[in-house]
């Protein structure tokens, strides 16, 4: 193994012009730092971290919202009450991850790490649809470790300056890569989201509107699905928000958020089921 | 024992390697390094928008050099990779100028006293503290020599001239038009007439010490121009009287 500490000078692999891919480089100069290479192979190791549950994403004009639970179980136990799941990816997308914790947070790192070298080898940004592709290898490379319980489902959505619109990818673990258009949901509680995504969604939300309805999203989520957290009021614990749009990729403060999820609670409060979507 | 035939003294190979380095270096234009109130600013001439002289390494850390492109441009690439791989096996506060600046020079050192030709490269890493004090500008020679340079660096061909220039205007903590100023003033000095440079000819960054996280940015465009003219109605005397002698 490389001890990166011990590195005195340049090691030939550094001086060697080659790829701008972080990922391809830790894979031929220190494979034992990519996530899916530190644990061996062998039995199901799905009960071995927690796993995170619910994230929605949705466009709204001239951008895109994705929002996660706070929630991280391990069977039938909370292991974690405020995990974070939506992440900046660069200047200009988010990334989240459903599935294991510990797999999917490195993920996210490497994934960061990715787009930032790039960009500093290249001296360019990556198009939205190559940093899409990107993360899809990154995920087929985990198959492996996918199939012994550890899977991991991100979704990436961003903001494309070509055309000025919010657009979401979705994967699955074989590193499929589907685009999805106007909205969509993974983990645990995302077929309840999904449906609520269904009613809720229209074509002329804002930014603000797309915060309400993927609140309401992971409300119904966390509703009818044990392993979604809802708001917790008591501790002041709300969905982690990010907006990207064409000012880039900002997360919505916490007292932002904490106004629209009260008023989502209080109407709850009336209409236990939430609000009504018109029959015709 | 008799001499071999063609025998050449260890100094004097030092001396020819040290001569060509040199004079590879000095046919390229200068690079300043300098720091302003808000962190560090970086200014070159360059002929080309594209390849750059100046780039960002990490959060806090950035590079400069003259010399020759893809001799530099390897040791650049090679810099993000290492600081990278740092930042990824430890954490991102866990990587620092002077850890790189070292690398480097342990990097140029072997090449220059073992391989067939020394790189023809000279470097800055600067890293941009939390004040003014903690900021740090390491030079780093094609021979592996390091110099910690205070307040400023400069490199490249007419790096005597520019630098004289530099030292005598130079005042710490000065702003950012200020030091914009003074640097474009600077690299015109390079020959005995002053040149007064096209902005569209230069390069330049700066380390934004309020930024967060990432704190390297390009000054390109109507920017650099905006601080062009406003470094130029702002300054005092010396920086005035120069402008209007052009």
């Amino acid at each position: 193994m490389v001890d990166v500490s011990r590195i005195g000078s340049l090691p030939a692999e550094f001086l060697t012009p080659g790829t701008s891919s972080f990922t391809e480089f830790l894979r031929q100069y220190s494979p034992e730092l990519l996530p899916g290479n530190r644990v061996p192979a062998g039995a199901d190791l799905g009960g071995l971290t927690p796993h995170a549950t619910t994230l929605v994403a949705t466009t709204f004009v001239g951008g895109v919202v994705m929002a996660g639970d706070r929630r991280a179980t391990m069977g039938n136990m909370i292991a974690q009450r405020d995990i974070q799941k939506v992440f900046q990816a660069d200047e200009y997308s988010a990334v989240g991850m459903a599935g294991a914790a510990g797999l999917g947070l490195e993920l996210i790192r490497l994934f960061q790490l990715e787009l930032e070298h790039y960009e500093k080898i290249e001296g360019t940004v990556l198009s939205l649809e190559g940093k899409a592709n990107r993360l899809s290898h990154m995920i087929r490379g985990n198959l492996g470790m996918a199939m012994q319980g550890l899977a991991v489902v991100p979704l990436f959505a961003g903001y494309d300056q070509g055309i000025g619109e919010g657009r979401i990818f979705s994967y699955d673990v074989t590193g499929g890569r589907y685009e999805e258009h106007q909205f969509f949901s993974v983990g645990s509680g995302s077929v309840f989201a999904r449906g609520a995504l269904k009613k809720l969604y229209r074509d002329d939300l804002s930014a603000d509107d797309a915060i309400a309805v993927t609140v309401q999203a992971l409300y119904d989520a966390a509703d009818d699905d044990s392993a979604t957290g809802g708001p917790d009021l008591q501790r002041r614990i709300f969905p982690i928000v990010a907006v990207v749009d064409e000012t880039g990729y900002r997360q919505r403060d916490e007292q932002a958020v904490a106004a629209i999820v009260e008023e989502v609670v209080a109407a709850r409060d009336i209409r236990p089921d939430g609000p009504v979507a018109p029959l015709r | 024992m008799s001499m071999q035939f063609g025998y050449v003294s260890p100094e004097q190979i030092m001396k020819d390697r040290a001569d060509y380095a040199r004079k590879g270096i000095a046919r390229g234009r200068s690079v300043i390094v300098i720091q302003y109130a808000g962190g560090i600013l970086f200014a070159a001439e360059s002929p080309s928008p594209s390849l750059h002289k100046i780039s960002e390494i990490y959060d806090r850390i950035a590079f400069a050099a003259v010399g020759k492109y893809n001799e530099f441009e390897n040791l650049r690439q090679a810099g993000v990779r290492l600081a990278d791989l740092r930042g990824y096996s430890y954490d991102r506060v866990d990587v620092s100028g002077r850890a790189l600046a070292n690398v480097y020079a342990q990097t140029l050192g072997t090449i220059f006293t073992q391989d067939p030709k020394p790189y023809e490269v000279e470097l800055v890493v600067a890293e941009v503290g939390h004040t003014l004090e903690t900021d740090q500008i390491y030079r780093i020679t094609y021979d592996g020599s390091v110099a910690a340079d205070d307040g400023f660096s400069v490199m490249g061909g007419a790096a005597e001239q520019v630098g004289r220039y530099v030292s005598e205007h130079f005042t710490a903590g000065a702003s950012l038009e200020g030091s914009l100023r003074l640097a474009v003033d600077a690299l015109g000095r390079d020959t005995d007439e002053p040149r007064r440079l096209a902005p569209s000819s230069l390069e330049v960054a700066v380390l934004d010490r309020e930024r967060p996280r990432r704190t390297f940015r390009r000054l390109t465009g109507p920017v650099l121009d905006s601080l062009l003219d406003r470094g130029g109605s702002e300054t005092s005397a010396p920086a005035d009287s120069d402008g209007s002698g052009d």
